[in-house]
């Protein structure tokens, strides 16, 4: 289970694409209107732009460093975000470089003799209508298209597991239920994300014994959890076993429903990661089974699935990144493989300390990548 | 063993009689300060240290007073990764010892979408005279990368020596970055942006942080402390000696021979987690401690002498025919003329790690030393005074590795060009 905060933060994060950066190629429009590059004069006190104003489009800058130190130009939109810098200018040195300002506004130039600082800006104005590139927003509608039909098959899955394994705690088959519950878990660890999203039906599902702290009632998956390996099945694991599967069916329901943008689908795809890397490798979130690596492999999963239905669209805007994430992601996946165990995969309990360092850099390795996603759909 | 060496204490001190007596963990006379343009680098007044030279900043650079160091093992098997972060290593190492961001608006430039490039705790921090200085491990040059023709010579696994009591997993390591600062958050932000840009290509192996420096490397800096409240590093190599570095520091073009080329002008990087035993040292007397260190606690005065920078008198002989300076002391048995005149430049850190769990400090000194050849400068000195150094009774050795550092990088030139030129 993740926090409240990340729940929200996935909730509420606005369809804004297309909107961003749009570093693409310009539509054939006119280059920083009539009169040739914007003249910049650098110097270690001054920063002097020749024209503050452009129509929208791309803007060429000439940057010239008549200082004595090292210097850089930016062009920032509101709250800081760069939409073009050139460093390392030396003493002497000149640059010129292309920035895309598609859309009309007051943005602000700056130069930063010494490389550091808020550097010396000044306000610039883009006028005229959106030049806003075109952007990829079949592919991406097509991405999130095929991910809900992804949660919505694993949601299905889910419930009838969870039938299943209910059916199986309460008529007392404890090693049945036993052999099931990592496998039942796997569908619900699959989309985390999204079925997490509901906020009051996560902790009875999926609470730790901790939820208790926070006045809730331990209930769910984890609960059952305790009876089968700790305490055995007690006088009221038939009644928490009904509450699940009701609470289980309420959420797929919904999960079944949900509709996704796409930095939901990238967010989602690197919160899975952040779920192993606090909950899982960690041993954490299965302390009476220790079947935390069918956790591990099926947060793994659906992470890959989230990037999966990106790939159209991340192949053609950032193919470098695609071909990172495969290699890292078969190097984790085959790391993985080596502590299967016939269907399963070993307990936690018996991997050693260092077999844990290598799953933390595997996984460190592929999350990197993986957590860049969300700002190349943001650039559209 | 406990007993026998308190009464050789007790009969070192008896008679000598010299109060403000004489010692220091090191050995050599202060060398005379050079004249200007020796290329003596101070500090210079905006915290800026320059980054490109013909040696790497972070080893004659006045030391700065804090300290993460970190060894790192490298996970991947394609060559070019390797060279690629190197070459982004460079650009970052350099953009953060200038004060910069790790990357250009990396804090927030990116946008609300972005994931940060630079981690941004050192956003507001001036440049604090930061740092970062990188250095190969003997295994880098195994089979893996090709770069076995590359393998300096005496850049191998140093031997075992008598009371070490190594963790493997405070040891060795593929490379190293040494950064310093006299902020320790701007030290902390450089290694952990550092290590961050190496997911998939590098992993650390251990780290440490040093929270005090325990040597000067400048004429122009006083003598500082280590854990045992001596002064520590009062006749060390310094900055305004080009000569001495010359011979027992900067690896010459001639040793760098073939495939090594790139390590001439240079320098290897020995480190050695010295754990103290505090609690054991603090309960000893006055007088036993500046017999096991060999000068005195309050001026730092070789016994039996008057000033700091005093070169020891080893012959010198107390009332009772005992040798003033206890020929067990650690200034006696490091001293070059014990030693065929090997000297080395000591840039060591005190650390404290919390406590051990058993109430008592984890601390002691992390012990970095820059040397022209560790086979013949440090392994020697250590084999003396592991077998016969007083000291012993009060540290033990837990971590140990060796590096070697290229030499500064020119113009235009990274690390990755420079290792696999």
């Amino acid at each position: 289970m993740t926090t409240s905060r990340a729940r929200a933060a996935l909730l509420i994060l606005p369809l804004t694409l297309g909107l961003a950066a749009c570093s693409g190629a310009a539509d054939g429009s006119e280059t920083t209107g009539s009169g040739g590059p914007i003249a910049v004069t650098a110097s270690d006190t001054a920063c002097e732009v020749a024209r503050t104003e452009a129509p929208a489009g791309t803007v060429e800058f000439a940057v010239t460093n008549s200082g004595t130190k090292v210097n850089e130009f930016y062009v920032y939109a509101e709250g800081d975000r760069i939409m073009g810098e050139v460093e390392n200018i030396g003493p002497g040195l000149s640059r010129t470089f292309h920035v895309e300002l598609a859309e009309p506004g007051t943005y602000q130039t700056a130069c930063k003799p010494g490389m550091v600082g808020d550097g010396i800006r000044a306000d610039f104005t883009v006028t005229g209508s959106s030049a806003a590139a075109k952007s990829d927003d079949e592919k991406l509608t097509a991405a999130t298209t095929d991910y809900q039909r992804y949660v919505s098959s694993q949601a299905d899955e889910f419930l009838e597991e969870t039938t299943e394994f209910v059916g199986l705690v309460k008529a007392g088959k404890v090693e049945e239920a036993k052999a099931l519950y990592p496998t039942a878990r796997s569908y619900w660890e699959r989309i985390e994300p999204v079925a997490e999203s509901f906020g009051d039906l996560d902790p009875k599902i999926d609470g730790r014994e901790d939820v208790v702290e926070e006045g809730m009632e331990f209930t769910g998956y984890h609960r059952l959890e305790k009876d089968l390996w700790e305490t055995g099945l007690r006088s009221d694991s038939g009644a928490i076993a009904d509450r699940l599967l009701a609470d289980v069916t309420e959420l797929v329901a919904k999960a079944k429903a949900v509709e996704l943008n796409p930095l939901q689908l990238a967010n989602g795809s690197k919160a899975l990661l952040d779920e192993i890397a606090t909950g899982k490798i960690t041993g954490e979130e299965e302390r009476y089974s220790h079947t935390d690596l069918w956790d591990f492999e099926a947060n793994f999963e659906g992470s890959k699935a989230a990037i999966q239905a990106l790939r159209p669209f991340l192949r053609e805007a950032d193919p470098d990144l695609v071909a990172t994430i495969d290699s890292r992601g078969t190097a984790l996946g085959d790391l993985l493989e080596t502590h299967r165990d016939g269907d399963g995969f070993v307990l936690y309990t018996e991997l050693t300390p260092a077999d844990v360092k290598k799953l933390t850099e595997a996984l460190d390795a592929f999350a990197e990548p993986v957590a860049t996603v969300a700002g190349a759909v943001a650039k559209g | 063993m406990e007993a026998s060496s308190r009464r050789a204490v007790l009969a070192a001190g008896a008679g000598t009689a010299v109060a403000g007596a004489a010692a220091g963990l090191t050995w050599a006379s202060r060398p005379a300060a050079a004249g200007p343009g020796a290329g003596a680098p101070d500090a210079p007044a905006d915290g800026v240290v320059p980054f490109r030279g013909a040696h790497q900043a972070g080893i004659t650079t006045p030391a700065q007073d804090r300290l993460h160091f970190v060894a790192l093992d490298v996970v991947t098997s394609d060559p070019e990764e390797l060279r690629a972060l190197l070459t982004a290593w460079t650009r970052a190492a350099e953009r953060m010892t200038a004060g910069a961001e790790a990357a250009p608006g990396g804090t927030v430039g990116g946008g609300p979408y972005g994931v940060p490039e630079d981690t941004g705790e050192a956003l507001d921090l001036a440049a604090a005279n930061l740092t970062v200085t990188i250095g190969y491990g003997p295994s880098l040059f195994d089979e893996r990368f090709g770069l076995g023709a590359r393998r300096p010579g005496a850049l191998r696994e140093l031997p075992a020596f008598a009371g070490d009591d190594l963790d493997p997993a405070r040891s060795g390591g593929d490379l190293c970055i040494q950064a310093c600062a006299d902020d320790p958050q701007v030290a902390v932000h450089a290694v952990r942006n550092l290590v961050r840009m190496g997911f998939g290509v590098v992993a650390v192996r251990w780290s440490q942080l040093g929270f005090g420096r325990t040597s000067s490397t400048s004429t122009s800096q006083v003598t500082p402390r280590n854990m045992f409240g001596f002064k520590d590093g009062t006749a060390n190599l310094k900055a305004e000696d080009p000569v001495a570095l010359d011979e027992h520091v900067w690896v010459d073009g001639a040793e760098a021979a073939g495939g090594a080329g790139w390590l001439a002008g240079g320098s290897y990087l020995v480190a050695r987690r010295i754990r103290m035993h505090i609690e054991v040292w603090d309960r000893s007397t006055l007088q036993d401690q500046q017999d096991t260190i060999g000068r005195d606690k309050k001026v730092g005065a070789p016994l039996g002498q008057r000033d700091e920078f005093e070169e020891p008198d080893l012959a010198a002989v107390a009332a009772d025919g005992q040798p003033r300076i206890p020929v067990d002391s650690h200034v006696a048995l490091a001293h070059p003329s014990n030693l065929d005149g090997v000297r080395i430049l000591r840039r060591g850190y005190n650390f404290t790690d919390g406590s051990d769990g058993q109430g008592h400090l984890d601390a002691g000194l992390f012990f970095i030393a820059f040397v022209r050849d560790p086979f013949r400068q440090f392994v020697p000195m250590q084999q003396a005074l592991a077998r016969a150094d007083k000291l012993n009774e009060y540290i033990e050795h837990t971590g140990s590795a060796l590096f070697a550092c290229p030499p500064g990088l020119r113009d235009g030139q990274d690390w990755g060009t420079q290792l696999f030129a």
